[in-house]
């Protein structure tokens, strides 16, 4: 545990950051000014359901996205500079080096033409400046590092030539390769089956302890996150709606979002509920968002008249423990 | 029990033949995707069917409905062997017996309104006669899993993925049938829906005496919705027991490992577990370990394991599971 983030030991910085999509029907307010600080060393979980925002708005921290139709505004800090403001050569050499990205499927990562030794060295001949030969001895060293069996022998054979669970070893392989400050993984674990899912995880953890990064989850699986996050942020419409260290959040959730999504979960054991909480109804659709809560309309609690009206600001009540909410919640409440 | 088994499959195997490349096409092999299964599912109860991709649950739920043809092996059903019988007699048991599928974008024809899409099998069956009556029963039907009955003239992309799964199961709803098989129902489906479909099952179980075969890889989800559960590895299945039998005293060392390796939405458990990671990965069913199929993982391996191959036998009241740990072998 790394505890929360100060501004002063931030890696990252990410500060009022907003991304809109041109669409035929108007824009599409994807990710709508989320601010947030990632620790050196930590683990920060952004979960939420499709269409959160949650993937679009670490895509936009080395603008991954295209532009147009994307339009990003707000500031990235990472290495004393804005990222969003950065050249593309300034971006280039951020990219893959200094913050790297696991994707969530290894199969359309990897490029299924380019042997598994070629697509590990590009970066580091790029990034590092390495002869084809020292690129290659590293390579080796980095599949040994997550586990792939013989790693020198396998250096020359193609994506399908390996099996799901080795082919996202190979894609954190990959994201390893110039030793970032920064990992986002990227749903990195969903594809996969439960006990491969369980071994990815444990690498990732032992790889971050060796080798001090900070990373970046994204997922939406709350189980995943139990187990590996120091800090969680929630999204929801494109916002961060609560925030908090993982023990605070999921023991004293306060936005009804959090609460919801805890409560539907199935817990495995031996006491099961009648029937599952389920939130009603479905996410707002981008395009319209509501004037107030996007929450609103699926809210169970919707107590303050402001709700409606007004969007709520992320306000902290706890430490290190932020929500956005008009009413304030808590585990006890009706 | 088996006096109120409503399904009972027995040595189910379905192989698909790996042919040579060139002209002659020779059979050179078989992929053994489902290898020997069996289990009883009770009247109005749910089976859950766990086990993780290419085990071959998917391959048994189809079987079962001779969606694919069994290589061998007896599946019968209210007593009669459905796999003997002919194309007639297959289509009148299809009345009783329904699929939902995982993926309610690709199992819904993108061309036909909602309203059609269920109204399909009372047309095939020659269920409900007449346009008008059809289309009260479809109106029914959309009722009874909670949508509006004037859904009925819109088009599957117009709904999200939690609605098309409840028109997925309004349309295994129509023939009226006792048993459905539902092969990962809400795995491509956000966490706030997967509770609302879950839900929606279970009361459809409770106020139309549903039987469920429930095929899943989620085991928290399939805890949640089985009275049984059975964990299949590699075209097997590997251990069976009731949900809280399995949950509380799981036999076989798979079985263990899978619990194990479930995420558990509570940090401070997730902190205090201690995970079995498994080497390696699942063999290829074309080519399956000599002896028992978890042999090349299983971290309790010992000598007769890898020669002699473990049946399922009782491990408790009614909890059967195959491991040598448990049939004597081991001193």
């Amino acid at each position: 545990m790394t505890g929360a983030a100060t501004s002063g030991e931030a890696v990252l910085s990410v500060r009022d950051l907003t991304v809109r999509f041109g669409t035929k029907r108007g824009p599409a307010r994807v990710v709508n000014g989320i601010s947030y600080d990632l620790a050196a060393g930590e683990t920060l979980a952004i979960v939420g359901e499709s269409g959160s925002g949650k993937s679009v708005s670490v895509l936009s921290l080395m603008k991954l996205i295209p532009e147009p139709p994307g339009k990003i505004d707000g500031e990235v800090i990472f290495r004393g500079r804005d990222l969003v403001a950065a050249s593309e050569a300034d971006l280039q050499a951020v990219r893959g080096n200094h913050m790297a990205m696991i994707f969530q499927d290894p199969m359309t990562s990897l490029n299924p033409v380019m042997t598994i030794g070629h697509q590990l060295t590009e970066p580091m001949e790029h990034h590092l400046d390495l002869s084809t030969t020292d690129a290659r001895t590293r390579a080796v060293d980095l599949l040994e590092l997550v586990g792939i069996p013989s790693a020198a022998r396998r250096l020359d054979d193609y994506p399908h030539q390996f099996s799901g669970g080795m082919r996202q070893r190979v894609v954190i392989a990959m994201g390893l390769a110039c030793d970032p400050e920064v990992l986002i993984a990227d749903e990195a674990t969903t594809a996969l089956d439960v006990t491969t899912q369980a071994q990815i995880v444990e690498l990732v953890q032992r790889l971050q302890e060796q080798l001090g990064m900070a990373v970046i989850w994204i997922t939406h699986d709350l189980g995943v996150v139990a187990g590996i996050a120091d800090r969680v942020l929630v999204m929801y419409a494109g916002r961060i709606v609560e925030e908090g260290l993982v023990d605070d959040l999921y023991a004293d959730p306060r936005h009804p979002y959090t609460l919801g999504l805890l409560a539907s979960l199935p817990k495995p054991g031996a006491d099961r509920p009648e029937t599952l909480f389920s939130i009603p109804g479905l996410p707002p659709d981008p395009i319209v968002l509501p004037p107030g809560c996007a929450f609103w309309d699926r809210c169970t609690y919707r107590l303050d008249a402001a709700c409606r009206s007004d969007v709520p600001e992320l306000r902290t009540v706890a430490p290190g423990h932020k929500v956005a909410t008009h009413y304030d919640i808590t585990a006890e409440s009706p | 029990m088996s006096d109120t088994a409503i399904l009972q499959v027995d040595d189910l195997r379905v192989h698909f033949p790996v042919r040579s490349k060139g002209i002659l096409r020779r059979h050179v092999n078989d992929v053994k995707a489902v290898d020997g299964v069996s289990f009883d599912v009770q009247r109005g109860q749910t089976l859950g069917l766990v086990g993780e991709s290419g085990c071959g649950k998917t391959t048994t739920g189809l079987a079962i409905l001779r969606l694919v043809e069994p290589t061998s092996g007896r599946v019968h059903f209210d007593g009669r062997d459905v796999t003997e019988f002919d194309k007639r007699e297959l289509r009148a048991i299809r009345k009783r017996m329904a699929m939902i599928f995982q993926d309610p974008y690709a199992s819904l024809n993108p061309r036909m309104s909602i309203g059609s899409i269920i109204a399909e099998p009372l047309e095939i069956h020659g269920l409900v006669p007449g346009r008008a009556a059809r289309r009260n029963r479809v109106g029914e039907l959309l009722e009874l899993v909670g949508l509006s009955p004037d859904f009925r003239n819109r088009y599957p992309h117009e709904f999200s993925g939690g609605q098309r799964q409840r028109v997925g199961i309004a349309r295994a709803l129509a023939t009226e049938p006792d048993f459905i098989v539902a092969d990962e129902p809400i795995a491509a489906l956000d966490v706030s829906i997967q509770a609302q479909i879950m839900n929606l099952m279970e009361a459809l179980q409770d106020e139309l005496g549903l039987t469920y075969l429930f095929i899943a890889h989620d085991l928290a989800a399939v805890q949640h919705v089985s009275d049984r559960i059975a964990v299949m590895y590699l075209g097997r299945v590997v251990e069976v027991a009731d949900r809280v039998t399995l949950y509380e005293d799981p036999k076989h060392p798979y079985t263990k490992a899978l619990l194990s390796a479930v995420p558990v939405p509570d940090p401070v458990l997730e902190r205090q577990r201690r995970r079995v990671v498994l080497e390696g990965d699942v063999p290829s069913p074309i080519d399956p370990p000599e002896g028992c199929n978890f042999s090349t993982r299983c971290p309790d391996r010992f000598e007769p394991c890898t020669t002699i191959d473990p049946s399922l036998r009782a491990v408790g009241t009614s909890h059967e599971a195959a491991c040598h740990l448990y049939d004597g072998k081991r001193r």
